[in-house]
């Protein structure tokens, strides 16, 4: 027995180890979400979850169902593939029911030259500017159409109300 | 854009590893450092290192603790780091650093300084009051048990741990250099020499850092240094440095041999970008002139004081040397297109979360660490012992 005695200390040690593994194995218990491991290394019911977000865009065909002058002023242009909504923000619920919000109208400044400034990691053969350079001080819709950005060439009645003046 | 030269991909332009991922290999280096210092005197057997012994085991203690700090300051949801610990990927090699880290900290370290300190707790658990008597008799694990028997018996447990603890020493470190290594991506880090080289500069550092924070709190307490430690534990740090150095540059050499298709892209870099840390602080300031001085204490006779000033000289070159080398592989290796056609800057903020006060923060933390360990577990001999121990 007094050979014990010298080394129950250590034992008192190995005990720490033990409680602290026991509660390792309480806690996972827990905190570790029911569904985790349903279908793989992640927590199944976050599909559902997913699922049920709203939907917050509405995709470009049903903004050009009743916007269809922008959408042919758009069509002609350089921006032709650039989605409505990349430009004017999620709008499923404008789309659903237009009177019961107004979008606003997107901030130039900052919406244009986020793709439009200049930097050497875009293809050369993109179109880029040096904003504060370029705009000689007043917004980027003063000269181009948002919907048809060349210069000039957004005349015709359809244009956006921002084109050239 | 500002500080991107040639082509960069977007994703590439800014850089998501900061100083703080430089700060964590750093860190986790002096720890396997000051370890490997202490276990030379206990599995080597080397006496001359016995003053620094339990001021190495403390050291390493204090920056372990320090050590994944950086890590919750990089991330962007600290509070959900322990996901990674109660379903663990056998993929993630940053889940195992969690569990080797608390194999380190508790199997090893703390097993082995409680080992080591188990007679002075239970004696200070007798002899102090109030709120440390609570704190020692909690460490005591309710055992008084300082037999002449139990005592041989843990210090021979503690040889063993010690033992044990070398390989996970290296392992939690080779680990550091594992993440990098392993990245195929990323040809600056790409290289299995990678984990070797980071332990072994680990070890430098580790042995500058505790030689250094010796000096430093010998002179604080107005005690006399030991000169033959301080001398021996050099001498090792010239060894290992040796070794170290031999390895970085056959890493280097392979590199230029290889000159696989990256290898112009990252020429130009360590030329331009990283010149003054990689050449200038690394290799230059960091390495040979450390070197060259160790090597002079080596061969030449210099006196004590010249020696002392050396040494310090010596210890805050190789730690700003180790750091500038954990720069350059964690920022070097994102500075680069992998393209190969370009460059970006990084740019470091100064008070943002990962900015550069809270790596200062974080550098200084351990050091207070420290401080609390050496109140709570003084690793010299109590006054009357050592007035018994100067006879021999
Ligand atoms: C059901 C028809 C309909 C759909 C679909 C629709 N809109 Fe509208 N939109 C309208 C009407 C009507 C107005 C005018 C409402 C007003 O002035 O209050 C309007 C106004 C706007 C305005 C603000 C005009 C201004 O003068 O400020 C913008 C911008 C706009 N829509 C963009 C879009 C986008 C982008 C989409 C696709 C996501 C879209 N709309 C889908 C009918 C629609
Ligand atoms: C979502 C990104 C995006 C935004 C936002 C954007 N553009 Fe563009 N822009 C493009 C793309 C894509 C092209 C076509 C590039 C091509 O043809 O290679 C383009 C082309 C252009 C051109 C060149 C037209 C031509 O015919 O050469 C101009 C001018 C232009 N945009 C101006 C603007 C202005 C002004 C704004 C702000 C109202 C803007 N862009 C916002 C993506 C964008
Ligand atoms: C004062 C009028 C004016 C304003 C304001 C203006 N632009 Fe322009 N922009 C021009 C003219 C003129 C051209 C040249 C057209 C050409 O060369 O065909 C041009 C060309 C461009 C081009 C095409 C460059 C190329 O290499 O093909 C882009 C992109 C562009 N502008 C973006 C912007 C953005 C973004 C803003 C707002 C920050 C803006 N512009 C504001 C007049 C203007
Ligand atoms: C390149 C970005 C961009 C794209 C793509 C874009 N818009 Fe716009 N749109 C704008 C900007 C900018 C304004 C505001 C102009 C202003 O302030 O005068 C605007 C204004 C409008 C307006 C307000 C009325 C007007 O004529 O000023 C409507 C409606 C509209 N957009 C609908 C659309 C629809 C529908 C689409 C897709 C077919 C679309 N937009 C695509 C940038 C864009």
């Amino acid at each position: 027995m007094s050979g014990f005695k010298d080394v129950s200390h250590l034992f008192r040690f190995a005990g720490l180890f033990v409680i602290a593994f026991l509660v390792f194995l309480v806690v996972r218990v827990y905190v570790v979400p029911k569904s985790f491991g349903e279908y793989g290394h992640y927590r199944a019911a976050a599909i559902g979850e997913i699922a049920a977000h709203p939907i917050k865009f509405a995709g470009h065909q049903a903004c050009e169902s009743c916007h269809s002058d922008i959408a042919d002023t758009k069509a002609k242009g350089a921006h032709a593939h650039v989605n409505c909504e990349a430009c004017h923000g999620a709008l499923a619920t404008h789309a659903n029911d237009p009177s019961s919000m107004t979008p606003v109208k997107p901030d130039t400044l900052v919406l244009c030259a986020r793709c439009h400034t200049a930097s050497a990691a875009k293809p050369k053969g993109f179109p880029q500017v040096n904003p504060a350079d370029h705009m000689g001080g007043v917004p980027c819709q003063t000269c181009h159409n948002p919907h048809s950005p060349a210069i000039g060439s957004d005349t015709g009645k359809g244009a956006a109300a921002g084109g050239t003046k | 854009m500002s500080g991107v030269e040639g082509y960069m991909y977007p994703n590439e332009v800014t850089l998501y590893w900061s100083v703080l991922i430089v700060l964590y290999p750093y860190i986790t280096g002096l720890v396997a450092g000051a370890f490997i210092l202490a276990s030379l005197e206990r599995v080597f057997r080397v006496d001359a290192v016995k003053p620094i012994y339990r001021l190495a085991l403390l050291t390493a203690l204090a920056f372990l603790l320090d050590a994944p700090l950086p890590l919750q300051f990089h991330l962007g949801h600290p509070e959900r780091s322990y996901e990674m610990y109660f379903t663990p990927h056998a993929t993630s090699a940053m889940a195992m650093f969690g569990y080797v880290y608390m194999w380190y900290l508790m199997a090893v370290l703390v097993f082995e300084i409680w080992l080591d300190y188990r007679r002075e707790i239970v004696l200070l658990s007798q002899q102090s009051k109030g709120l440390m008597r609570v704190i020692y008799k909690i460490m005591t694990l309710g055992s008084n048990n300082i037999s002449e028997r139990s005592l041989r018996i843990d210090e021979k447990v503690g040889w063993i741990v010690t033992l044990i603890g070398i390989p996970s020493a290296f392992l939690l470190h080779g680990y550091v250099g594992f993440i990098f290594g392993s990245l195929k991506s990323n040809p600056w880090w790409s290289s299995p020499l990678m984990p070797v080289v980071f332990i072994f500069s680990a070890m430098v550092s580790g042995i500058a850092a505790v030689m250094l924070i010796y000096m430093a709190v010998t002179k604080l307490r107005h005690q006399k240094i030991d000169m033959r430690c301080v001398d021996a534990v050099a001498m090792y740090m010239f060894y290992i440095f040796i070794i170290d150095f031999s390895l970085e540059m056959l890493d280097l050499v392979h590199r230029i041999y290889e000159a696989d298709e990256s290898f112009r892209s990252l020429d130009f870099m360590v030329h331009t970008k990283l010149y003054f840390s990689q050449i200038v602080l690394q290799i230059f300031i960091g390495t040979l002139v450390p070197l060259i001085l160790l090597f002079l204490t080596q061969v030449g006779q210099f006196g004590e004081i010249a020696r002392k000033r050396i040494y310090v000289l010596c210890g805050s070159l190789i730690l700003i040397g180790v750091f500038a080398m954990r720069w350059n592989v964690v920022i070097g290796g994102q500075l680069f297109s992998k393209s190969f056609l370009g460059y970006t800057t990084y740019k470091m903020a100064l008070v943002t979360r990962e900015g550069l006060l809270a790596a200062i923060g974080l550098t200084i933390l351990p050091l207070f660490f420290l401080w609390v360990l050496l109140k709570l577990l003084p690793p010299w001999p109590k006054k009357e012992m050592q007035e018994a121990a100067a006879g021999d």
